[in-house]
C-alpha cells in the first residue's frame, strides 16, 4: 500500500475519533453544568480543555469553553474542525475506503456544518453533539462491515485506538491526578464516565456506588471495556503486529519493544499502587509512549529516509 | 446496483399523454443546413438509425422521461461526476448525459479507423523526426519557425530515445461531420486526452436501459478499453523489462478529471499515485509504500509536461517528482504519453498534418482536416482580422473551448479584443470557417430535438494501433450552440458502432 494512502487512513480515523471524544466531553460537561447551581468546577473543565489542546477559558467560564470545543473553526480540536480534517483525509483515499464509509462521513460533516452552532444557544450545541454521536455509531458500523480488513484497515484501527488511549489518559489525568480547589463529587464522576460512554458499564460492574478507584479500574485497566486505556492499547498491539509482520529488522524490533512495554505496564498495574504512587506521571507516560509509537510507525512506514529503504 | 435501479419509484402525474402517432416524440424536429445523424433531407431515418427510430416511436414521453431519470440516477450512484468549483465550496455534478445513442455504421467506422491509424502513425513519425533528424524541416515541408516557436516544443527531448519510437500512445482525436456527410479532424489531442471514463460508464448505463434495442442493433463492444490500454502501456516498458510495474500518475483529488484517473487505475488494477508518492534515486523511479520502495517502470501520466519535474520544468510544481525527467532520459522509466507531444497538436502544426502524412507515408490522408488559415501568414491574418465575424479564431495552444472566438456569435467588443490580440501575436492564432457540425436527436426539455455533436474516439498505440469501436460523442446541449466542451454546457452520448 502507498505510504500516503496509509497515512491518510490513519489520520482520517484519528481525527474522527477525536471529534467523537470531543463530542462526548462536551455532552457530559454540558450536562454537569446544567445540574449545578454554582459553577464550582470551572477550573477542572479548564484543565480538560488544556488536555484537548486548548488554552483555558476566560475566567474559567465553562460555557465559553464548551462552545469552543464544539464549533470554533479556528480551534483545530473542535468537533467541526476534526470532522473536516477526517473528511479531508478520507477524500484523499476514497478508493481505499468503502463507498458507505465516505457517504457516512460526508453526510455527518455536512450535517455538523449545516447545524450552524450558535455560541449563545445551548440547544444548538446539544443538537451537534447528538448528531455526532449517532453519526459516529453509524460510521464505526459501516467501517467494520464494509471495509476490507486488510492492511489499510490496520492503519484505521491504529489511528482510532492511539487517539482513544491518549484521550482517555488525559481525561483521567484531569479528573483524578490533578488536585483541584473543590472536592469532586458524584456529578463529576458521572461526567467523567459519560465522557467515555462508560456509565452503564460501570454500574454493571460495580453498581452505582461511584468511587474514584473503581472508575480508574474501569477506564484505565479493564481489559474488555472498549473505552479503557488497556483495551485500546491491546487493539494497537494487534494492529501493529499486522503492520510490522512483513517488514524486516530494526524498526520492527523497536516498535515491538515500545508496545510491549506499554502493554505490560497496564497489564500488571493495580489501582491501589497507582493511586498511592504518581498517577499523573503514569498517565503521562502512557501518552508519551503512544506518541513514541506514532513516531516510530511514521518513520518506518510513512516517511522513511530513502537511504534506509535502500539498505533494506 | 443495476438490479435496484430496474424499477425506481418514478411518478409523472403531471405529464400529459402525448399523441402516440407519427411523428410522435419527433414532433417539431427541424432540420438545419447541418448534416443530421438520424434523418436524411426527406426526414426519413437513415439506415443505421432505423431500429432506434422505430423504438422511439413506440415509446411514450413518460417512458422516455422515466428512462432518463433511471440513467441519471445510475450515473449519480456510480459517482460519475465532475467537480465544479464555486466561490466557497466545490460541488459535484453528474456529467450531463443524453439518453439517445449516436450510431455509426460499420462502413463509416472503417474509414474513421483507417484514417486515425494513419494519422497516429504519421504524428509519431513527425515527433520522432523533429526531436531527432528534423528532416521535415530541412525539406521545407513544415516551417521550422512554427515548430520551434511552439510553446509545447521541448528542447529537452532532442535526442531522447523513447521505447518503440512511440511518443503518442493515447490519442483522443476530435472529429466532426460536415454537411456533405464526411468526417473531418477538428483537432488532435496528443497530451493527456480525457473523457474515456464517460465513454465506458455511459455504455454501462445504456446497456441497463435499452438492453433489447442494444441486442437488436448489434453494437460492437468497447469494454475491452482498459485491458487494451494496459497492454499498450506494458508494450512500452523500458527495454529488457519483462514484468513492468505500471502506475497512473494523477495531479490529485482536486483535479477535475480525478474521477477518471481513479476509475482507470481501478479498471486496470494499477496503483494510482501522486507526485509525492514517487522518489527518484540513481535515475530510477520508485513509489513509497508501507513495505518500502517499489520500482516503477511505466507511468501513465495524467499530469501536463510542465508539472512533471520541478528540476526540469516548472520549479514551482509540486505535482511531479524531482529527477523524473533525468530518469526518463536515462531510459529507466517510460512516460505515456512521452514528453513534448504537445508540439504536434498545436493548432498551427495541425494545419500541416495532411502534408506530414504525404511526406512520411506517401499516402493521401484518409480523413481530411478542417480548412485552416495560419495567422502566422501575414496576408491571411489581415484578411481574417478584417472579417472576424465569418471565422472561428482559436489560440494554438489552448484546449477545452478556451481562448476562442466564434465570429457569427461574437459581440463587437469581443471582436475588437480578438483583433488586437491577433495582430499583436499572429503566431498564436489560427482561423477556421464556421462549421455546421452535424446534429443528432437529443432528449432535451421534454422532447426530441436536434443538437450539434462531435466525436472523440480514443486511439491507442503500443506495439500496434488499436481503437475501440466508438468513442465519446459530445453534445452541445444548449440550442444552437456549437461548443461541446463539458466546462461550457456540453454533455455526452453513448456512441454505437454497428457490427454490420
Amino acid at each position: 500500500m502507498l505510504s500516503r494512502v496509509a497515512d491518510s487512513l490513519y489520520w482520517m480515523s484519528r481525527y474522527f475519533e477525536r471529534a467523537d471524544n470531543c463530542a462526548r466531553v462536551v455532552d457530559a460537561s454540558q450536562s454537569l453544568i446544567l445540574s449545578r447551581r454554582a459553577i464550582t468546577s470551572g477550573e477542572r473543565w479548564d484543565r480538560a480543555l488544556t488536555m484537548m489542546g486548548l488554552p483555558a477559558g476566560a475566567g474559567g467560564d465553562p460555557h465559553d469553553a464548551i462552545r469552543r470545543l464544539a464549533a470554533d473553526g479556528d480551534n483545530r480540536s473542535s468537533i467541526v474542525a476534526c470532522l473536516a480534517a477526517a473528511r479531508e483525509n478520507a477524500a484523499q483515499v476514497r478508493e481505499e475506503i468503502s463507498a458507505e464509509m465516505w457517504e457516512q462521513l460526508n453526510r455527518l460533516y455536512h450535517e455538523a456544518v449545516g447545524l450552524g452552532v450558535d455560541v449563545q444557544d445551548d440547544e444548538s450545541v446539544m443538537r451537534l453533539v447528538a448528531a455526532v454521536r449517532e453519526g459516529s455509531y453509524s460510521f464505526h458500523g459501516v467501517s467494520e462491515t464494509t471495509m476490507t480488513h486488510g492492511e489499510g484497515w490496520r492503519f484505521v484501527q491504529l489511528g482510532k485506538f492511539t487517539e482513544r488511549a491518549c484521550a482517555v489518559s488525559m481525561l483521567l489525568d484531569a479528573y483524578l491526578a490533578t488536585p483541584g480547589e473543590a472536592e469532586a463529587d458524584d456529578l463529576d464522576w458521572v461526567a467523567l464516565l459519560a465522557s467515555c460512554a462508560a456509565f452503564d458499564c460501570y454500574c454493571k460492574v460495580f453498581t452505582a456506588d461511584l468511587q474514584p478507584d473503581r472508575i480508574a479500574e474501569l477506564l484505565l485497566l479493564h481489559p474488555e471495556f472498549p473505552y479503557s486505556v488497556h483495551y485500546s492499547v491491546e487493539r494497537m498491539y494487534v494492529s501493529l503486529g499486522a503492520i510490522t509482520s512483513s517488514s524486516a529488522g530494526r524498526q520492527r524490533a523497536h516498535i515491538g519493544r515500545v508496545i510491549g512495554r506499554l502493554r505490560s505496564s497496564l497489564a500488571f498495574a493495580t489501582v491501589p499502587e497507582l493511586l498511592a504512587g504518581d498517577l499523573h506521571a503514569f498517565l503521562h507516560g502512557v501518552v508519551e509512549q503512544c506518541r513514541a509509537l506514532h513516531a516510530a510507525v511514521h518513520d518506518a512506514y510513512i516517511d522513511y529516509p530513502i537511504e534506509i529503504a535502500f539498505e533494506g | 446496483m443495476s438490479r435496484s435501479l430496474a424499477n425506481p419509484p418514478v411518478e409523472n402525474p403531471k405529464i400529459p399523454a402525448l399523441l402516440p402517432s407519427a411523428p410522435g416524440l419527433f414532433q417539431g424536429y427541424t432540420q438545419s443546413s447541418a448534416f443530421d445523424e438520424m434523418f436524411d433531407a426527406k426526414m426519413q431515418p437513415r439506415r443505421p438509425y432505423r431500429k432506434l427510430h422505430k423504438e422511439l416511436l413506440r415509446l411514450t414521453h413518460g417512458e422516455l422521461l422515466q428512462n432518463k431519470q433511471k440513467a441519471d440516477l445510475s450515473f449519480f450512484h456510480q459517482g460519475i461526476t465532475f467537480t465544479v468549483y464555486g466561490r466557497n465550496e466545490a460541488t459535484e455534478r453528474i456529467f450531463p448525459h443524453d439518453l439517445l445513442p449516436r450510431i455509426i455504421s460499420a462502413a463509416e467506422w472503417d474509414v474513421i479507423e483507417r484514417g486515425l491509424t494513419q494519422r497516429i502513425i504519421a504524428l509519431n513519425l513527425f515527433l520522432k523526426d523533429i526531436y531527432n533528424d528534423r528532416r521535415i524541416v530541412g525539406d521545407r515541408v513544415v516551417p521550422g519557425e512554427i515548430v520551434y516557436t511552439c510553446r509545447h516544443f521541448r528542447r529537452q527531448m532532442i535526442g531522447v530515445k523513447v521505447p518503440r519510437d512511440v511518443y503518442v500512445s493515447v490519442m483522443g482525436t476530435d472529429l466532426v461531420r460536415l454537411p456533405d456527410g464526411r468526417f473531418v479532424v477538428l483537432e488532435d489531442n496528443l497530451r493527456v486526452p480525457s473523457g474515456v471514463s464517460y465513454m465506458l460508464s455511459g455504455r454501462k448505463v445504456m446497456k441497463q436501459i435499452f438492453p433489447t434495442l442494444f441486442r437488436k442493433c448489434g453494437v460492437r463492444p468497447i469494454e475491452q478499453y482498459s485491458q487494451t490500454l494496459l497492454s499498450t502501456l506494458r508494450a512500452l516498458a523500458p527495454e529488457g523489462c519483462t514484468d513492468p510495474t505500471i502506475v497512473l500518475l494523477t495531479p490529485g483529488v482536486y483535479n477535475s478529471a480525478y474521477f477518471e484517473h481513479a476509475f482507470l487505475a481501478r479498471q486496470m488494477g494499477i496503483e494510482l499515485v501522486e507526485g509525492r508518492d514517487l522518489v527518484v534515486h540513481n535515475n530510477m523511479v520508485y513509489m513509497r509504500t508501507t513495505r518500502g520502495l517499489t520500482r516503477v517502470h511505466v507511468i501513465y501520466r495524467r499530469v501536463d509536461d510542465d508539472f512533471l519535474d520541478p528540476l526540469a520544468f516548472r520549479v514551482d510544481s509540486s505535482l511531479g517528482a524531482p529527477g523524473l525527467f533525468s530518469a526518463y532520459r536515462a531510459g529507466s522509466v517510460t512516460l505515456a504519453n512521452a514528453l513534448g507531444t504537445g508540439v504536434a497538436d498545436d493548432k498551427a502544426i495541425y494545419a500541416f498534418v495532411p502534408k506530414m502524412i504525404k511526406y512520411y507515408l506517401d499516402q493521401d490522408p484518409i480523413l481530411d482536416n478542417v480548412e485552416t488559415l495560419l495567422m502566422w501568414d501575414r496576408v491571411q491574418c489581415a484578411h481574417v482580422a478584417d472579417n472576424l465575424h465569418q471565422f472561428v479564431v482559436k489560440a494554438v495552444g489552448e484546449s477545452g473551448g478556451y481562448g476562442m472566438l466564434i465570429g457569427p456569435q461574437s459581440t463587437e467588443e469581443g471582436r475588437r479584443d480578438m483583433r488586437d490580440r491577433l495582430l499583436a501575436d499572429p503566431r498564436n492564432y489560427i482561423a477556421q470557417p464556421v462549421l455546421a457540425l452535424s446534429t443528432a436527436p437529443c432528449f432535451v426539455d421534454g422532447s426530441i430535438a436536434p443538437r450539434h455533436v462531435d466525436l472523440r474516439p480514443y486511439v491507442l498505440f503500443g506495439d500496434k494501433v488499436s481503437i475501440v469501436p466508438g468513442g465519446l460523442t459530445r453534445v452541445a446541449l444548449r440550442k444552437g450552440s456549437l461548443i461541446v466542451n463539458s466546462s461550457q454546457g456540453g454533455g455526452s452520448k453513448d456512441t454505437w458502432v454497428l457490427q454490420s
